[in-house]
C-alpha cells in the first residue's frame, strides 16, 4: 500500500525514470540499509576503532618501556620496594637500611601532614578573607582585596621559594636568639617549636573524638530543650566546658602530658618542632589556597539572596549572628564543590615541597630513583598514590555536597 | 563630609574601630618596611646588571634582532585583532540604543585603569636599562600596534576567521624564525615562560575541546576514554608529571627520539592543561539548552554542523573567563618547568643570579624574587582584569 503510493509519487515526480527504476529505489528504501549506512553499526564501528587506536598507543608505550628497560638492564617490576632505601629524611625515624616502601609511606605521610593542616588553616583564613572582602569597613575590604589580587596572580612556586629562601632562611634568627612567645612558641631558622602532647598519640586522638561526640550530643540536647521550652539553650556554655573537662581528665588518666618548648643554650628542648621546610611550605600553601578560597566564599556569600540578610536584620540579629546562622550556612552550601576543587589542588600543590627539599611524596620518589630504583615503576606508584588520594578527597566532597543540599 | 565618610566606612561601631586601628597599624608597619626595603635597604644592582639575563636568558647579542622582529610582528597582529574587535563593538553599540558610546576622556581613564600594572612594569624595566634599544622597541611596539589597529578597523568583520588562522600560522613561522637564531633548548628568562605558555595554550585548547565533546558524546566507549583521560590528568600534580617527563619519558619512546627539554615541557603542559580546559568547556556545553541542539537537528543540520555552528560558539562564549583563568595559571605554572627540567626560566634564573661570583653570599634572594614575582604579577593581573572586563561586557551571568 505504502510502496504503491511511493511508486506513484516518485513516478509522477521523475518523468524520465521508468517504473522499474522506481521499484528498485523503493526496494532500497524499505530494505535494511547496508552496514556503512546503518547508524548503530557505524557507531559501534567508530567506537571500536577509537578503542583500538587507544589500546594500540598504550601497547606501543608499554612495549617501548619493556624494550628500553631490557636494553638498559633495568627491571620493570616492584621488587625495588623491598630493597634498602639508602637515604634518611630529616627529623624522621626512617633509617637507611629500611626498605624503599617505608620511605614511600613516610613521604606519603609527610604529604598528608602538610595537606591536612594546610586544609584546615586555609579554610579558616579563606573564610575570614571572603567575609573581609565584603566588609563594611573600607580598610578591611581593601586590605583583603590587595592580598587576594597579589597572591592569586603570582606563581605558587615563587611563593614557596620566597617563604623558604627569603623568609624562613633569611629573616628568622639563629637558635640562640630564637623568637619566643613564652612557653607557647619558639621560632628560629632550624624550625618552629610549639607545645605538644606527650604519650600515646592514637589514644589521645581517640579521646578527643569521644569527647567531641559527647559534647555534640549535649549540644543537640540543649538545642532540642530550647526549642521545646523556649528557654535560651546556651549550647556553647554547656558543650565547650564538657569537652574540655573530658579531654583534660581523660588525658590525665591515659597518661598524656604536655611538653612546652624552652631554650637550653643553643638547643630547643621539648615541644614539637616543625622543620623549616615544612613550615615554609605550609605558609606558602595556606596563603595561596586561602586567597582562592576567599574568592569562592565571597562569591557564595553574594549568591545568598539579599532578603535573607535583611530579614535577619529585621529580626534584630547582630551582624555576627546574621553571618553565623543565616548567611554562611547557605553560602557554604553553594561553595562546597569549588572548595573541594581547592582541597584537591592543595594536595597536589604540596608536591612543590620537592623544590625546597621537603620530603613529601614527589621528593621521596625522585630520591629513591636517584638511589637506583627504576624510574617508570616508581613514578607509576607515585601517580597512583596521588590519584587514589584525589579520588578519596573528591568522594568525600561529593558526599558532603549531597548531605548539604536542600532536599528538593 | 570627611568625618561622615570616616564614620560610615571605618568607625561604625566599637568593634569596627578596633579592627580599623589594628589593621591600620599593621598596614602602616608593613608599608613602612616595604618602602624602606624598596628605596633604602634593598640592593637592586643585581637586577640592573642582570636585566638581559632575566628577560631574554642567554640570548646572544647578535641575534637580538630576531626577537625584536618577532615582538613587532606580534604587536602588529594584536593591533589588527583589537582594531577589528573595536569595530565590532562599535557596530553592536550602534544597534543597541542603551549603550552610550564612550567619550575620549572616559576611554583614556579606562585604559589607564586597566593597564597601569603592565604599563608601570614596562616603565620600570625601561628605567632599569642603560641603552636606548628597549626604549626604541617599546616606541616601535606602540607605533606598529597603532597602525595595526587602524588597519584592523578598516577590515570587514568577516576577516576575523582568516585573521585567526593567519595569526596561528604566523605564530608558528615566527617561532621557526627564532629557532634559526637560537635553538630553543637554550632559551631562557621571561621569553621562555611566555613562549612555553603561548605555545601550550595554542595546543591545549583544541585538544581540550575535543576531550570535552568526547566526554559528552553518546558513544559510551569514547565517553569512557575521555573521562578516564581527564580524571587521570586532573588527579596528579603537574610537577610530578614534569619530573616524570624528565627522567622516565625516555623509556616510553624509542631510543634516539627523546626530545629536548622544551618539547618535553610543552608536551606535559599541553596534556595537563587539556584536561582542565576540557572540564571548563564541558561546563560550557552543559550550559547550552538542549533545545538548541534539537532545533538545529530539526533544521536538517548534521550533528557535526550543529556542534560547530550552534553549540560550541555559545558554550565557549559562556566560559571565556574560566578559560582565561586557566591560561593564566598555565602561564604561572611554566615556572615549574624551571624547577623540574632545570631550565633557566624567569624564576629559576632569578634564583641562580644570587649565586653569581660578585653577588654570592650577600642574601640577595629577597630582591631578585620580589622583582621576578612583580613581572609575573603584572602579566597575570592584567590578563585577569581584562577577562573580568570581557565578562561584564559579554553580560555573562546577567541574563
Amino acid at each position: 500500500m505504502v510502496a504503491a503510493h511511493h511508486r506513484k509519487w516518485i513516478g509522477d515526480r521523475m518523468t524520465q525514470t521508468t517504473t522499474d527504476q522506481a521499484d528498485q529505489r523503493i526496494a532500497k528504501m524499505t530494505d535494511k540499509p547496508p552496514f556503512w549506512r546503518d547508524v548503530r553499526k557505524l557507531s559501534w564501528g567508530f567506537q571500536i576503532a577509537v578503542l583500538s587506536i587507544v589500546l594500540f598507543v598504550l601497547y606501543i608505550l608499554y612495549n617501548n618501556v619493556r624494550v628500553n628497560s631490557q636494553n638498559l638492564g633495568i627491571p620493570i617490576n616492584f621488587d625495588f620496594l623491598g630493597q634498602p632505601s639508602g637515604f634518611t629524611i630529616p627529623a624522621n625515624p626512617l633509617r637507611e637500611t629500611q626498605a624503599v616502601k617505608h620511605a614511600f609511606v613516610q613521604g606519603y605521610l609527610n604529604t598528608l601532614r602538610v595537606a591536612v593542616v594546610g586544609l584546615l588553616l586555609s579554610t579558616i583564613l579563606g573564610i575570614a578573607v571572603g567575609i573581609g572582602r565584603l566588609s563594611g569597613n573600607w580598610l578591611i575590604r581593601n586590605l583583603t582585596r590587595i592580598y587576594v589580587e597579589i597572591i592569586r596572580n603570582i606563581p605558587l612556586l615563587g611563593i614557596v621559594m620566597f617563604s623558604y629562601l627569603a623568609l624562613v632562611l633569611s629573616v628568622l634568627p639563629k637558635t640562640e636568639d630564637s623568637w619566643s612567645l613564652g612557653a607557647l612558641f619558639l621560632g628560629n631558622n632550624r624550625g618552629m617549636t610549639v607545645p605538644w602532647i606527650t604519650g600515646s598519640m592514637p589514644l589521645f586522638l581517640g579521646l578527643v573524638l569521644v569527647a567531641g561526640i559527647i559534647a555534640w550530643a549535649v549540644r543537640t540536647w540543649r538545642q532540642k530543650t530550647s526549642e521545646r521550652t523556649g528557654e535560651p539553650g546556651r549550647e556553647m556554655l554547656w558543650s565547650v566546658p564538657i569537652f574540655l573537662l573530658i579531654v583534660f581528665w581523660g588525658a590525665v588518666i591515659l597518661g598524656n602530658g604536655l611538653t612546652t618548648p624552652s631554650l637550653e643554650g643553643r638547643k630547643v628542648e621539648g615541644g614539637m618542632t616543625m622543620q623549616p621546610e615544612y613550615f615554609a611550605l605550609l605558609v606558602a600553601l595556606v596563603l595561596y589556597t586561602a586567597s582562592h578560597i576567599g574568592e569562592i566564599v565571597r562569591g557564595s556569600i553574594q549568591a545568598v539572596p539579599k532578603g535573607q540578610n535583611e530579614a535577619a536584620s529585621a529580626l534584630a540579629l547582630s551582624s555576627w549572628q546574621r553571618m553565623r546562622h543565616i548567611v554562611l550556612p547557605q553560602a557554604l552550601r553553594v561553595a562546597v564543590p569549588s572548595l573541594g576543587n581547592q582541597y584537591l589542588n592543595l594536595v597536589k600543590n604540596s608536591s612543590l615541597g620537592f623544590v625546597i627539599s621537603y620530603f613529601e611524596l614527589v621528593k621521596v620518589t625522585s630520591t629513591t630513583i636517584g638511589n637506583r630504583s627504576p624510574a617508570v615503576p616508581a613514578y607509576m606508584l607515585m601517580m597512583c598514590l596521588y590519584l587514589a588520594t584525589s579520588l578519596v578527597v573528591s568522594a568525600l566532597v561529593n558526599y558532603a555536597n549531597r548531605r548539604m543540599q536542600v532536599a528538593s | 563630609m570627611i568625618s561622615a565618610w570616616l564614620k560610615k566606612n571605618l568607625f561604625r561601631s566599637t568593634g569596627d574601630s578596633i579592627l580599623t586601628v589594628v589593621a591600620g597599624g599593621l598596614l602602616g608597619y608593613a608599608a613602612f618596611r616595604m618602602l624602606r626595603f624598596v628605596f633604602v635597604t634593598g640592593r637592586w644592582t643585581v637586577i640592573k646588571v642582570n636585566l638581559n639575563l632575566l628577560i631574554t636568558g642567554a640570548w646572544p647579542q647578535e641575534e637580538l634582532w630576531r626577537l625584536t622582529t618577532v615582538i613587532l610582528a606580534l604587536a602588529a597582529m594584536a593591533g589588527l585583532f583589537m582594531g577589528l574587535a573595536a569595530k565590532q563593538t562599535a557596530l553592536e553599540a550602534a544597534d543597541d540604543d542603551d549603550v552610550e558610546p564612550m567619550t575620549a576622556g572616559e576611554r583614556a581613564r579606562s585604559l589607564v585603569g586597566r593597564l597601569w600594572p603592565a604599563a608601570g612594569t614596562v616603565l620600570l624595566l625601561l628605567l632599569l636599562t642603560e641603552t636606548a634599544g628597549p626604549w626604541l622597541l617599546v616606541a616601535g611596539v606602540i607605533v606598529v600596534s597603532a597602525v595595526g589597529w587602524f588597519v584592523g578597523k578598516q577590515l570587514p568583520l568577516k576577516a576575523k576567521g582568516a585573521l585567526t588562522g593567519g595569526g596561528v600560522v604566523l605564530f608558528a613561522v615566527l617561532i621557526w624564525f627564532l629557532t634559526l637564531g637560537v635553538s630553543w633548548n637554550s632559551w631562557g628568562g621571561m621569553v621562555l615562560n611566555l613562549f612555553l605558555a603561548a605555545i601550550s595554550i595554542v595546543l591545549c585548547f583544541p585538544f581540550g575541546v575535543v576531550l570535552a565533546l568526547g566526554r559528552r558524546s553518546e558513544y559510551p566507549i569514547v565517553r569512557g576514554i575521555c573521562t578516564a583521560y581527564v580524571e587521570l590528568f586532573r588527579g596528579v600534580p603537574l610537577l610530578g608529571l614534569l619530573l616524570m617527563a624528565n627522567v622516565a619519558l625516555g623509556f616510553f619512546i624509542p631510543r634516539g627520539l627523546v626530545p629536548g627539554n622544551v618539547v618535553k615541557a610543552i608536551v606535559v603542559f599541553t596534556l595537563f592543561s587539556a584536561a582542565y580546559v576540557a572540564e571548563i568547556v564541558r561546563g560550557g556545553l552543559q550550559s547550552v539548552p538542549r533545545g538548541q541542539l534539537e532545533a538545529g537537528r530539526a533544521m536538517g543540520m548534521s550533528p557535526i554542523t550543529v556542534t560547530r555552528k550552534i553549540i560550541l560558539p555559545q558554550a565557549l562564549r559562556n566560559v571565556i573567563p574560566s578559560l582565561v583563568g586557566q591560561f593564566i595559571s598555565l602561564f604561572k605554572d611554566t615556572t615549574l618547568a624551571g624547577a623540574a627540567l632545570g631550565m633557566t626560566d624567569l624564576l629559576t634564573g632569578g634564583q641562580v643570579l644570587t649565586a653569581q661570583k660578585e653577588f654570592r653570599g650577600q642574601g640577595l634572594i629577597a630582591e631578585t624574587l620580589i622583582f621576578v614575582l612583580l613581572l609575573f604579577w603584572a602579566g597575570s593581573f592584567t590578563m585577569s582584569q581584562e577577562s573580568q572586563r570581557l565578562e561584564s561586557r559579554l553580560g555573562i551571568g546577567e541574563r
